[in-house]
């Protein structure tokens, strides 16, 4: 086991990806996640490997594209307004079924909207975001040492599906300090080249292309069941949530991320008054963590949904539910993060009067 | 029998089937000239080429070795891509006009600003010709096309752009050259530059691109023959055949 140090989120992640095997790293400067690339032109040129600084994000996913072509573990790291102009790249790498790992340290926006902590890219990224029917898989983790374990298994399920895997972190998650711990360093000089990578053709029999085209209808339909197929498989595998005092809860928050981190503290408070309630969190927002709130329909009167946006996630939590019980909102926008007091107020206001 | 010479074959890279180019289009030659080069210089194996959107969008059929399909315009940074991890490979982008010098312009321009140890093919037709014959970056001044329908006005489309002549005033790339492909002796010319450009990124000394001047009979509306001659009368003067930069060690 390792120490604890203490970093900064955005520099945690970078750190992270190193120990788990990032051998590249190709990104773009904007706020608020500049460390993560700064970080990454210090430690990289130290251990051997690839940092290079693109002239755009559009440039910087096409290279992450490319380096995910020859199955080399390959980084990428931006914010809100560069994480659209890389939906271009998403949505072809998804058709091209190589992996990578992109972390998007959540802004406010729309538009060029502000630099301050926001879930507003919900809906971008776990619905597609870029052109077609895709997905990528979305981890959402709510502190740093979370995020730090979650790096690696990132890589992992990047490899094992080859999928791109998208870590949402809002601007909170990338600018505060906290001390984490590094469990695993990945030995790299184990890494192979995969069978499926285009590296030029060599002894192999055959040669590889890796494309996201087929003109022909019939070819490109084939190419989508097998993107399908993959999502099915992915969303009876890889599921992760959460729950959080849901034992004896008559009331479940729904939350992801920061705001998930802040309703632990809602439902201390809430509890010292004697209203039981618990939270339901997903750590993969993609797949989505439907059953685990459909199996608590019964157990609970309410849920109530809080994000760092207009509601995006709770889309997710009344489909899973279907109508069974009522679904709450709360939500700050322009990149305003509530206390947990804010919370449990709002929350209140659904009690009909008792615990009053 | 026992004395007879090959003096001509299909260069073992070109696959044995047929192209989606259209009667009389130069791609097919600057698909030879690349599969040549690949065989005499040994390099098929070790090649990935990354291919364009426009009309060499199949070119991964057409050319056999590993190969990527890039974005539109993003051949260059996904090239960069491949190089960087692994540099032992030989890495080409197979580009035409609307590809490299519009959609993916900043792509090309920092590729050859960081000096990027790859090799662009860049086929100018002076349209974009697989969407139909738009106008390109490259469409002369005057030239009609779909979306210039009164001939290209530069006070409304503004002019030419020569990318060659705007890469050689930089200092990262390391060979830039235009050649022709509407002659013998000017493919054969080609060819050369084109040899100095593989050679460029096998001696590690930077970013290479050879701009072959190229026709497009179907949407210039000519005869193959007519699509050459017009290469000749009205392009070459205004995008010479020439190195344009060729730093130390390129041979």
């Amino acid at each position: 086991m390792g120490e604890k140090i203490l970093m900064k989120g955005a520099e945690a992640i970078a750190e992270a990806a190193i120990k788990a095997g990032a051998m590249a790293f190709f990104g773009y400067p904007i706020t608020p996640q500049n460390e993560t690339p700064e970080y990454f032109s210090r430690r990289m040129p130290e251990v051997g490997r690839i940092f290079l600084q693109a002239e755009s994000e559009v440039a910087a996913i096409n290279m992450i594209y490319g380096a995910a072509c020859t199955g080399t573990r390959v980084f990428a790291s931006s914010s809100s307004p560069g994480i659209s102009l890389m939906q271009e790249g998403f949505s072809y790498i998804a058709n091209s079924n190589v992996p990578c790992v992109v972390a998007n340290v959540m802004r406010g926006g729309p538009g060029l909207g502000d630099i301050a902590p926001a879930q507003g890219d919900y809906f971008q990224a776990t619905k597609g975001g870029g052109h077609g029917d895709y997905h990528t898989i979305v981890i959402a983790p709510h502190t740093l040492q979370e995020e730090v374990d979650l790096v690696l298994k990132a890589f992992d399920l990047a490899e094992k599906y080859r999928i791109m895997v998208v870590l949402i972190v809002d601007g909170l998650l990338g600018q505060m300090m906290e001390p984490v711990e590094f469990k695993e360093t990945v030995d790299v000089t184990k890494f192979k080249v995969p069978e499926w990578a285009t590296v030029g053709q060599g002894d192999r029999e055959d040669r590889i292309i890796i494309t996201s085209l087929d003109l022909a209808p019939e070819g490109l339909e084939k190419m989508n069941l097998h993107l399908q197929e993959k999502y099915r498989k992915i969303e009876e595998q890889e599921v992760m949530v959460e729950e959080y005092r849901m034992d004896d809860a008559e009331y479940a928050i729904t939350a992801f991320g920061t705001m998930a981190r802040i309703s632990k503290t809602t439902i201390e408070l809430a509890r010292s008054e004697g209203i039981k309630v618990g939270l339901i969190r997903p750590i993969t927002v993609w797949p989505f963590p439907s059953k685990t709130i459909e199996n608590r329909a019964n157990q609970v009167k309410f849920f109530f949904d809080t994000e760092l946006n207009a509601g995006q996630m709770i889309e997710d939590v009344k489909l899973a539910l279907n109508g069974a019980r009522p679904v709450y909102f709360y939500g700050k926008m322009g990149g305003i993060v509530p206390s947990a007091e804010e919370v449990l107020e709002e929350f209140k206001k659904h009690l009909g009067g008792q615990h009053e | 029998m026992s004395n007879m010479k090959t003096i001509y074959k299909v260069p073992s890279p070109i696959a044995k089937r047929d192209t989606s180019y259209c009667p009389g289009c130069t791609h097919g030659v600057a698909h030879r000239l690349i599969a040549e080069l690949l065989e005499e210089m040994d390099l098929t194996k070790k090649t990935v080429i990354v291919w364009p959107v426009g009309c060499a969008v199949l070119g991964y059929y057409f050319i056999e070795t590993d190969a990527l399909e890039a974005a539109h315009g993003r051949a260059c940074a996904m090239a960069t891509g491949v190089k960087r991890v692994h540099p032992e490979t030989f890495v080409l982008t197979y580009q035409g006009d609307g590809d490299i010098a519009s959609i993916g312009i900043a792509e090309t321009i920092h590729a050859a600003a960081r000096g990027e140890n790859i090799t662009t093919v860049f086929i100018n037709n002076g349209n974009y010709g697989m969407t139909g014959g738009q106008m390109a970056p490259t469409t002369l001044i005057g030239q009609v096309t779909t979306t210039s329908p009164y001939g290209r006005k530069p006070e409304m489309n503004g002019f030419p752009i020569h990318l060659p002549e705007m890469l050689a005033t930089m200092d990262g790339p390391a060979y830039i050259a235009r050649g022709a492909l509407d002659n013998t002796q000017h493919i054969l010319q080609a060819k050369k530059f084109l040899k100095k450009a593989f050679n460029t990124q096998l001696k590690g000394l930077g970013y290479a691109l050879v701009e072959l001047v190229s026709n497009c009979p179907t949407n210039w509306k000519m005869t193959p023959v007519e699509s050459l001659e017009r290469i000749r009368k009205e392009v070459l003067p205004v995008f010479p055949i020439g190195e344009f930069r060729v730093v130390k060690g390129v041979e």
